[in-house]
């Protein structure tokens, strides 16, 4: 069990308000993810689900329970940290096992849950070295077998991967995906990275400045996003931006993807030139430089060559594009 | 460590010059004090800056302050007040700090001021109305009356150094230990203290070597017989008309070994705590 309600929940340092507001329902066993920009209060956010920053207004309950008030050690909750964090004068064994501990569970019973934690992340062979004879990924690895041990009602990770080299990263994130299934438990996941955001997610929360800018599965945000803040945090590269009256559109700003651009050496809707060429391989992105749009991004699947300041012509794809109005919202039709 | 393309042998043999002159002018007085404890009283005064030979070698000095007055006692005394005084900066500064850097409250700038204030006003200043104190609480000839003067005096720099040190603790260790149950306590004493140890014992010494060698209040107030420290004791010797002076040498030779042991004590750690943040 572990469900998590947040109703309008707000968090103030002083006069800053750094939570305005986040109504939230995660149900059990749902893999949430909290992305945004530096800033925008998305570890804050999950400090006050821990139980770690007071909540100046507004419920927080997991399953059904108001917590508001209760200690983090009393919230059933795990919590795995960018950092680590793990106890440097404590074994593998006893940073795993310390909350059983504390909590005064039989010894028979935490040597039982350490070590079924420790078979599910293959750690048996480091039980009894300290942190500091491991590595970075070795680290980690400890501090999410510390969290299993508890069988938390909740985990939440606090940017867990951006200590890891990339290699590590995406090691530990298909890692973290096989721990969800096998252990079907409710995990919070906070994130500047939406690769790990779009990949690992249920379901995404995007935050924007302390506010929720849209919610919902990760196709959805990508597809159909509900503002502009969205439609340019979701995908890689980012999506364009285009001045909608000049296309003949409703609405303040036309968005396309940059995979929903043509590129065309003869003839198209927007000419520009070509400022700048990365080729991956795989993809190639164009950026272009025109005078009525400003810089746009083109996502070609394959390899192919364009010259520096060769003049090229841009057609957006129809009914690829997303309208916005000039606060930023969605127009639909 | 040795890097050639970065130094050079006239720049290495110039720092070590001035590094050797410098220790050179810094141990002089003691080594004086050192040969002279060990000679007759005619050869100090004939030949103060000569190495005892077997003509003036005398440990008269010694045995006069082992026979005269309660040497081994006023020896007690000082390492009581200096231990003791040291064991409550370390503890309650630690504990200040730990505070100061790690909850927000209000007036926590305010109280870090507060506590700041006692590096620049001396101590001493209040000496009128700290006697007062003791003489209405009955501490006067105590070291009870010490070890809380000197405690007092400690804090203000403890805290200050501390709160420095115990910022750059990692705030995800300490809410790691919240979320398993440790209780703020063992968070501090577990997590935090072992963190700071190097600046504890940087502390440890700046605040001992002043206390060690103060003159001042043990004279104001304990100067019974039965609380003397050492340095107050050493005065015995120093006359109006007659000073003897092989013993106060012998004392003060006396004197600088158990601070030297502490010294020793803390150094390891010490030379950990300055270079600490040079590298990572």
């Amino acid at each position: 069990m572990g469900a998590l309600s947040l109703s309008n929940v707000c968090k103030s340092f002083g006069t800053v308000d750094v939570i305005q507001g986040v109504d939230l329902e995660v149900a059990d066993g749902e893999f949430c993810v909290f992305v945004g920009p530096s800033g925008c209060g998305k570890s804050t956010l999950l400090r006050m689900i821990a139980g770690l920053e007071d909540v100046t207004s507004g419920e927080v309950r997991i399953d059904g329970a108001r917590v508001n008030l209760t200690p983090p050690s009393k919230r059933e909750i795990a919590m795995v940290f960018q950092s680590y964090a793990l106890y440097p004068h404590l074994t593998v064994r006893d940073n795993m096992g310390l909350a059983l501990k504390q909590a005064g569970t039989a010894k028979a019973e935490v040597a039982g849950a350490v070590q079924r934690a420790s078979a599910m992340l293959s750690l048996d062979a480091l039980l009894e070295r300290r942190p500091a004879e491991l590595s970075g990924g070795q680290r980690q690895r400890v501090a999410i077998g510390r969290a299993i041990v508890r069988r938390p009602k909740l985990f939440l990770f606090d940017e867990p991967l951006s200590n890891l080299d990339a290699a590590l990263r995406v090691q530990t994130r298909i890692e973290i995906a096989r721990l969800h299934r096998e252990l079907s438990a409710t995990m919070i996941y906070v994130t500047h990275d939406q690769v790990e955001a779009m990949t690992l997610a249920d379901r995404i929360v995007v935050l924007n400045a302390g506010k929720v800018a849209q919610i919902g599965a990760p196709m959805e945000l990508y597809n159909d996003p509900a503002n502009t803040f969205v439609a340019g945090f979701i995908g890689s590269p980012q999506m364009n931006f285009l001045r909608a009256a000049d296309l003949g559109e409703p609405g303040e700003t036309l968005g396309i993807r940059p995979e929903h651009l043509t590129i065309s050496r003869e003839s198209g809707r927007i000419a520009g030139s070509v400022s700048h060429v990365e080729r991956l391989g795989g993809e190639t992105n164009v950026y272009v430089t025109t005078d009525a749009h400003g810089l746009l991004t083109v996502r070609l699947f394959g390899e192919h060559s364009f010259a520096f300041a060769e003049t090229v012509h841009l057609t957006p794809e129809p009914g690829r594009s997303f309208l916005f109005d000039r606060a930023g919202a969605r127009i639909r039709r | 460590m040795a890097n050639r393309a970065r130094t050079s042998l006239p720049r290495t043999l110039a720092a070590h010059a001035i590094l050797l002159a410098y220790t050179a002018i810094a141990l002089f007085p003691v080594f004086v004090i050192v040969i002279n404890a060990m000679k007759s009283r005619r050869a100090i005064f004939a030949h103060p800056l000569q190495l005892p030979g077997p003509k003036s070698f005398d440990l008269i000095g010694f045995q006069t302050v082992l026979s005269q007055g309660n040497f081994p006692l006023y020896f007690w005394n000082s390492l009581i007040v200096t231990v003791v005084s040291l064991a409550f900066i370390l503890l309650f500064g630690a504990m200040a700090a730990f505070a100061l850097s790690e909850y927000r409250f209000k007036g926590n700038l305010l109280m870090g001021l507060y506590l700041a204030l006692g590096i620049m006003i001396p101590i001493r200043l209040g000496t009128v109305a700290i006697l007062q104190l003791m003489v209405a609480t009955g501490l006067v000839n105590t070291l009870f009356a010490l070890i809380l003067v000197y405690t007092a005096q400690g804090i203000p720099l403890a805290v200050f150094i501390l709160s420095e040190f115990m910022k750059t603790v990692s705030a995800d260790l300490k809410n790691a230990g919240r979320i398993d149950g440790l209780s703020e306590y063992r968070i501090f004493f577990r997590l935090v203290v072992p963190l700071v140890r190097p600046a504890m014992a940087t502390v440890a010494v700046f605040s001992m070597i002043p206390i060690w060698n103060d003159l001042w209040f043990p004279l104001i107030l304990a100067p019974a017989e039965r609380v003397k420290t050492v340095t107050l004791g050493a005065q015995v010797f120093l006359g109006q008309f007659v000073t003897d002076w092989n013993a106060v040498l012998a004392s003060l030779s006396l004197a600088i070994v158990p601070v030297l042991v502490l010294y020793l004590v803390f150094s390891r750690q010490l030379i950990r705590g300055i270079t600490s943040g040079a590298v990572k």
